[in-house]
């Protein structure tokens, strides 16, 4: 197979960024190719646990967040599917004092974002979540935050790319890509040859590879969730959990099934691939018996992993490349992209059309990591 | 101190029993990790409380390698580590290289082993049809257990139906153990059966009890049907009988038998998750239309100090078992600067038993075009629920052509079972639909727990052969 594809825009990388970045473009009129080396949507926006969750960002990122907040209920038009999204609210508890004026003092600096936290502390806890059989301090409740099924968002964003006209590369790993001058020449798959004005490096945890190529590292790494599922159990856990400066997280699926992860999983030879940690899988399954006891008896049916990309200060790359024109950079979401996904999208259509961004995203600029990038070159 | 690792084997049934039985022999002490409760497997299953029953009442024409096996084990039991109703769920990376995640008796405990050999069976390869998920209908290897290990029977009144040796033995089984057989129901056409006469050469015996099974069925006034598919079951809350069409030198018959249970299946399916987690690769077995651990004549993996043996290595029944177990032991010692004998002799009578596997396949084949008949709203995942249509479906709309990708999209796999009564069936339904051989649309990721352990497990977590 070989062939040739010109078009306005290359999206390296099918995640929820590229499938949904690939969508808006699309809707602004650009001739768009999605290609991922293999499902669109299988890696971290496929294996997450499925927040869609304002609560805890930090503000910098809030923006974005409340941008996204506003898309999600629409996926139904948008994409076809609602993908088991729901408002069930996010929950985050404290096991101390300490953890407590920790969640006062974050409901304290994003007042003026509208999240709604409510804080919910001592007696009232037990009488607002009677459900809840921990022993906690007190809580924050953010209301309109929930959660959606992961392996049905990306790929329905693809698809929807896909039937407004875009080109779905799948399974088509991109070999080679440089700038020419007055775009980008991509070597894709068995001899695919695409031409593009504008290109997008979306590719999660193999951005660096990408970045790099483009004379512009940084100091990428990866984590790899370890995550439990239960077999379905009758409806019971109304939100989804979180814990202050704990690391269990947990909800209950429209099947039934809970849903639960904290701790991280380990690569295995080829770290493209991972494992959960048995380690840390035991350790959310005490724990979820603490918070829910009626789940002892209950039987875990599967463990998973998966591959992301965290960046060293917990915010994502979003922005234009500062080595390259026509380049731009979306990655690095720190286990926490599934949620912001969508808006990003929406701002990569901007800023290959209009160059700018209607949100701000200056703190996510890839030059912040220019003179780490320098310094390490310096030390080797 | 550090004690010493031992070779570790999962499974106590013929692979497993004769694999320890030759490390014994060379001096090692082999931990035997059984998820049953006595060893010896599924077809030389032993029952829990002694009922008083002959070997030759319980085991019919394997009475001797029966009581010969059980007799190797009980020998053995000093000289190994046994340790029944140990669920392997897991096998992980640790410091000291993978070791195995186990449960025993609701504690989680984690093994160390300097070389693994598995011998982790098979269970009934099933497909879906119209009330498949009725109460009353079982796999004819459950049927066959509920015999020979409890006593009892699935109902008064039964029909087998399904292709594979196992369908013409449980059937005659039942009869002999006073149980009225309403009809035996072969999917495969009676000339499949041509294939017995070449067969007869190399095994007279396997194919002269065949014969005889069928004969005395067929003297006893059982319904014998040929080139069956299953219409419908009948009943709702329980069995009560079963719809279905055969050809006929007239053209298509339809027929109505009716019966209070129904035992069905199409020969066996491997049980190969741990050795996927041990990070095995695999290849796709045309015959059996599953993939299968890359394994050399011995057992050999492609992970160094892992072996495979038995059913879970590939169909070819318990003699082949026994012999295979030998051979990864084998394999194990001579890997250990131990060589062996009479490695030829065994890879040689391995492999005449797999000749004879071929043939047999051939004369009790797979029905490859079960899809084209099955109606969209039959089951197609129980544990998740989903139908074929909703399969179809999601295959159609998400242009889906990986079957890994077909769980992550419809949940097909994502339940209780893990895919291991399903993928079968799943793998059949997606490469019919994609117009592909089964082995391209990949293999269904094994991910642990293999089976579902209870939530409160990690309570008490032990490590075993550490300091």
């Amino acid at each position: 197979m070989s062939w040739r594809i010109s078009v306005d825009v290359a999206i390296i990388g099918g995640g929820l960024v590229g499938s949904s970045a690939a969508l808006a473009m699309r809707k602004a009129g650009l001739s768009v190719a999605l290609i991922d080396r293999g499902y669109c949507g299988a890696q971290a926006s496929g294996v997450n646990y499925g927040g869609v969750r304002r609560q805890g960002r930090a503000p910098e990122q809030l923006p974005l967040s409340q941008r996204a907040h506003g898309i999600w209920p629409q996926l139904k038009a948008m994409v076809g599917i609602d993908a088991e999204y729901m408002r069930s609210g996010h929950l985050k508890l404290a096991r101390t004092e300490k953890d407590f004026a920790k969640l006062e003092a974050y409901a304290e600096t994003v007042r003026d974002y509208g999240l709604g936290l409510e804080l919910v502390a001592g007696s009232a806890l037990a009488h607002r979540f009677p459900w809840l059989s921990a022993q906690a301090v007190g809580a924050s409740l953010c209301p309109d935050d929930g959660h959606a099924n992961p392996r049905l968002v990306a790929p329905a964003f693809a698809r929807a790319a896909e039937r407004a006209g875009a080109m779905v590369l799948e399974q088509t790993p991109v070999r080679d890509v440089a700038a020419t001058g007055n775009g980008f020449e991509i070597l894709a798959g068995d001899g695919i040859e695409i031409r593009c004005q504008q290109l997008v490096n979306s590719a999660g945890a193999w951005s660096d590879r990408f970045a790099a190529n483009f004379n512009e590292p940084v100091p990428l790494t990866r984590i790899y969730p370890s995550m439990v599922v239960t077999e379905p159990l009758p409806l019971r856990l109304p939100v989804s959990m979180g814990e202050q400066g704990g690391s269990f997280y947990g909800r209950q699926v429209a099947r039934g099934n809970y849903v639960m992860g904290g701790g991280r999983g380990l690569p295995l030879g080829d770290p493209d691939y991972s494992r959960p940690s048995v380690t840390a899988a035991s350790s959310v399954m005490q724990r979820a018996i603490t918070l829910f006891p009626h789940l002892a008896e209950a039987q875990v049916i599967r463990f998973w992993s998966g591959t992301e990309a965290e960046m060293p200060d917990g915010n994502p790359v979003i922005g234009p490349s500062e080595t390259t024109s026509g380049l731009f950079h979306a990655f690095g979401f720190c286990g926490a992209g599934f949620q912001t996904a969508p808006a990003v999208g929406e701002v990569l259509a901007e800023l290959v059309t209009e160059g700018r961004s209607t949100t701000p995203i200056d703190a996510f600029s890839i030059g912040r990591f220019r003179k780490v990038a320098a310094e390490t070159a310096a030390s080797l | 101190m550090i004690e010493p690792l031992q070779p570790v084997i999962v499974g106590a049934g013929p692979a497993g029993i004769r694999a320890a039985e030759r490390l014994v022999r060379a001096g090692l002490r082999p931990i035997v990790l059984d998820e049953g409760l006595r060893a010896g497997g599924q077809i030389y299953r032993r029952p829990l409380i002694d009922d008083g029953r002959s070997y030759r009442s319980r085991y019919g024409s394997e009475a001797g390698k029966a009581r010969r096996l059980h007799e190797a084990f009980e020998a053995l039991l000093p000289a190994i580590d046994y340790r029944p109703e140990t669920l392997v769920w897991n096998v992980s990376a640790a410091e000291r290289g993978n070791q195995l995640d186990v449960l025993l008796a609701g504690v989680h405990r984690q093994i160390g082993f300097s070389q693994l050999i598995l011998c982790t069976g098979a269970t009934d390869r099933v497909l879906p049809f119209p009330g498949w998920t009725t109460p009353g209908v079982y796999t004819l290897g459950a049927s066959q257990v509920a015999l020979k290990a409890q006593g009892c029977t699935i109902g008064d009144r039964i029909v087998f139906m399904g292709s594979g040796p196992l369908l013409y033995l449980v059937a005659w089984q039942y009869m002999k153990a006073g149980a009225c057989v309403e009809a035996v129901l072969d999917t495969a056409p009676i000339t499949s059966k041509r294939h017995l006469l070449s067969l007869a050469i190399h095994a007279p015996r396997i194919v002269g009890l065949g014969v005889f099974y069928g004969l005395q069925l067929q003297l006893a006034g059982v319904k014998i049907r040929n080139g069956v598919r299953p219409e419908a079951v009948l009943g709702t809350g329980q069995v009560e009988g079963l719809r279905f069409r055969r050809r006929a030198s007239k053209g298509e018959v339809v027929e109505t038998v009716s019966c209070d249970a129904l035992a069905y299946g199409f020969a066996l399916r491997p049980e190969t998750q741990l050795a996927d987690l041990a990070g095995c690769r695999f290849c796709f077995d045309e015959r059996d239309r599953v993939w299968l651990p890359e394994r050399d004549a011995m057992g050999r993996t492609s992970r160094a100090n892992v072996y495979v043996a038995g059913d879970g290595s590939g169909i070819a029944g318990a003699d082949a078992a026994e012999v295979s177990g030998e051979l990864a032991a084998a394999a194990l010692l001579e890997d250990a600067g131990k060589a062996s004998a009479d490695g030829a002799r065994l890879v040689a009578a391995r492999e005449a038993i797999l000749r004879q596997r071929d043939i047999l396949e051939r004369a009790f084949p797979f029905p490859v075009d079960w899809f084209e008949t099955v109606p969209d709203e039959t089951t197609l995942c129980r544990c998740e629920e989903i139908t074929i249509a909703e399969g179809r479906r999601a295959i159609a709309s998400g242009s889906i052509s990986e079957i890994n990708r077909l769980k992550a999209l419809s949940r097909v796999g994502m339940g209780r079972c893990q895919g291991r009564m399903c993928s079968a069936a799943a793998t059949e339904l997606l490469s019919g639909l994609c117009g592909v051989s089964p082995g391209e649309v990949g293999r269904l990721r094994a991910q642990a727990p293999v089976k579902p352990i209870p939530l409160g497990f990690g309570a008490a977590v032990e490590a075993e052969a550490r300091s």
